[in-house]
């Protein structure tokens, strides 16, 4: 599903360099739950938005859904991730003047559905998160996981291949949390592929495999001495970052 | 996705009322300033009678001192001619139609004891006038050409001069007295008041129309002298005749011409008309004829002023002025929409999406700002119609300057959101995202 074999990334200034990804590969399956962890700063981020096709990489490889995402132009990039991506952000990212059935409705927009096809994506997005009561709300009426829930349906209505969620629970308290988390484990459990960034070593460990991230470069967890005794929960044989 | 474009536009513009208000306000000046005096420059400037202005010549011949052009300047030729050739033109009748002209000034005496005399403004000229300019007739029609061969006393009276005179009623065949000597009336014109009055720019293309129409061979036989301009660069002999005899300027010519080969004819009887009254001692500046068409003559008669133009110019560069304000404005709008760009990138929309998503965006502060600047180019319009008495006729906004309005002000709006569209279309989205 997602394959990047010897990514690098480097930010140049006319001072530094700054290597965020360094020979950095991982391989994502279809229908696994991955979530990739690490200290501030060691290229989470980076991974996520590389993965997410917001950012383009310096060198290496990679591959999403078997296409090479290398040279593509802005237009390709752009269709690529309407059609195969769906983003979860820590700050939910909704438009605060846009009710919740078209702010579900934008990535469609783009993806150029017809209205009745649109409609009844956004109807059925957001009763598998439990709003279908309020799509004439916004998102000033509700709760911080309620906004949550409705960022999950817009990335889920465009059916997409992967879900990348980058702190989903960051900004919620810990009952919202709970319920956001069980949300993405039942999508996971439908077959959603999900890559999620966390800092979280408790909802890391409800992920099917866990990939850390130190200083740009994928680690073996169970190796890495600065590691040991964080808590961090690596479920058995999965702590490698290649499967 | 337009209709989609709009409605996001529309509703950018509502969460940001002080800006929009600020950027709709910045551009409606600057609009109502250019429209106002684009209005003045087009309507000054456009073809009063479009359907025949190329075949309606007006005649110029130089009569004028043979040490001296009659303009110094531009060496140009005398705008109008003296009683000697008009008559001669008149009688040699060789053109398709044709009319001398001059501005006369009459009391008018109404019958009806209850309306008071008064003094108006007419027109002596031939009856080919009304088929060569044609104003519209409400009731009978023009004289004829016996009648002016006649010196017959008739009149044609405007619908404002009948409506004083007989209340507005059908007074063809009713009598009126103009300066001590009674006229029958032949027609009744229906309102005709052209924005320029070209075809006698010699005494003001902004001035009033007439009250009434005589023959022109009636009023030289009344010895009626013109009530417009009146240019002589040597003395006249004294009383009427010598008047008539003078090298004086004061009547204006115009001929109809339908087709170029009868440009060409009467052009070349003109030459042939002043080598013969150059054997007779007079034309002695070198033979100079000319028969420009209307737009040819509004045009060497600088109807648009070079003070208009200069006018026209400094209303865009107040426009350029306020769409450099709204360049600013629209960058600081954009960028606070940053995060919602990065967004609307991460969700998939191409930065070709956001560019036109944004440049209707704009477009919209444009059809916003050319509204308002209508109103406002409405009220300039009328200020300058309630300054200036000579442009109450060219101070209307017509349909076709409504359009031009609103385009200019869609473009202008366009054209600032251009830079800030661009920019914010290349905002690097994962940093939005991640300080939303």
């Amino acid at each position: 599903m997602l394959k990047m074999n010897h990514l690098s990334k480097v930010y140049r200034t006319h001072l530094i360099e700054t290597h965020a990804l360094r020979d950095f590969s991982i391989h994502v399956r279809e229908g696994e739950f991955v979530a990739v962890t690490g200290p501030s700063g060691s290229g989470k981020t980076t991974f996520l938005n590389i993965a997410g096709l917001l950012e383009e990489f310096t060198g290496g490889e990679f591959l999403l859904d078997g296409v090479s995402v290398r040279g593509m132009n802005d237009d390709a990039r752009s269709k690529l991730r309407n059609e195969k991506i769906g983003f979860i952000f820590q700050g939910f990212n909704l438009i605060p003047d846009l009710n919740l059935f078209d702010n579900v409705d934008v990535p469609l927009r783009y993806r150029g559905f017809g209205a009745a096809e649109r409609k009844r994506r956004i109807e059925e997005a957001l009763g598998r998160v439990g709003l279908s009561a309020r799509v004439k709300h916004y998102p000033s009426e509700l709760s911080g996981g309620q906004q949550q829930r409705v960022a999950i349906a817009r990335a889920l209505a465009g059916s997409p291949r992967i879900l990348l969620a980058d702190e989903p629970t960051g900004n919620l308290d810990t009952q919202m949390a709970r319920g956001v988390m069980e949300l993405l484990e039942n999508l996971h459990r439908e077959g959603a592929t999900i890559i999620m960034v966390t800092h979280d070593p408790e909802l890391a460990a409800r992920a099917q495999r866990n990939v850390h991230v130190i200083d740009g470069q994928v680690v073996d967890i169970a190796a890495e001495p600065r590691m040991r005794g964080l808590g961090v929960v690596v479920p058995s044989a999965q702590h490698a970052a290649q499967a | 996705m337009f209709g989609y474009y709009l409605n996001l536009g529309l509703r950018s513009l509502r969460r940001h009322p002080v800006l929009t208000a600020l950027m709709v306000f910045g551009i409606a000046l600057g609009i109502a300033a250019s429209m106002t005096s684009l209005t003045v420059f087009h309507l000054m400037g456009s073809d009063p009678i479009p359907w025949k202005s190329s075949k309606l010549h007006y005649v110029q011949l130089d009569n004028w001192d043979v040490n001296e052009a009659y303009d110094r300047d531009s060496g140009s030729l005398p705008d109008q001619l003296t009683y000697l050739d008009a008559a001669a033109l008149m009688a040699s009748s060789k053109a398709d139609k044709q009319a001398a002209m001059y501005k006369v000034a009459m009391p008018v005496q109404p019958e009806n004891p209850e309306v008071k005399p008064f003094l108006a403004l007419g027109r002596a000229t031939g009856s080919d006038f009304f088929a060569m300019f044609e104003p519209p007739f409400k009731y009978g029609g023009a004289w004829d050409h016996a009648q002016d061969s006649q010196q017959a006393r008739v009149t044609v009276l405007t619908q404002e001069t009948n409506e004083k005179l007989f209340g507005g009623a059908d007074s063809t065949g009713k009598r009126v007295k103009l300066d001590g000597v009674e006229y029958t009336v032949t027609g009744v014109l229906n309102r005709w008041q052209p924005r320029i009055k070209y075809y006698d720019v010699s005494n003001g293309p902004l001035s009033e129309p007439e009250s009434f129409y005589i023959p022109f061979t009636t009023a030289i036989g009344l010895q009626m002298g013109s009530a417009g301009n009146n240019n002589c660069y040597k003395n006249a002999e004294p009383g009427w005749e010598g008047y008539l005899r003078s090298e004086c300027i004061w009547i204006q010519y115009w001929t109809q011409l339908d087709s170029s080969a009868r440009l060409a004819e009467y052009k070349s009887f003109l030459d042939a008309y002043v080598g013969e009254q150059k054997k007779l001692g007079r034309f002695e500046r070198p033979l100079k004829t000319k028969l420009p068409d209307v737009n040819q003559w509004l045009e060497d008669q600088k109807v648009v002023s070079r003070d208009v133009e200069i006018q026209v110019g400094l209303a865009f560069a107040f426009l350029l002025v306020c769409l450099v304000n709204t360049v600013g404005l629209l960058l600081a709008k954009f960028t606070r929409k940053s995060a919602e760009i990065g967004l609307r990138r991460a969700l998939g929309a191409s930065r070709g999406q956001l560019f036109m998503q944004h440049l209707i965006e704009a477009g919209v502060v444009g059809i916003s700002g050319g509204l308002v600047g209508l109103v406002l180019t409405w009220g300039g319009l009328f200020g300058v119609r309630a300054l200036y008495e000579d442009f109450k006729n060219v101070a209307e906004l017509d349909w076709q300057m409504v359009l031009i309005t609103i385009g200019l002000s869609v473009l202008a709006a366009i054209l600032a959101g251009l830079f800030p569209t661009w920019r914010a279309c290349h905002v690097q989205p994962a940093a939005q995202l991640k300080t939303q």
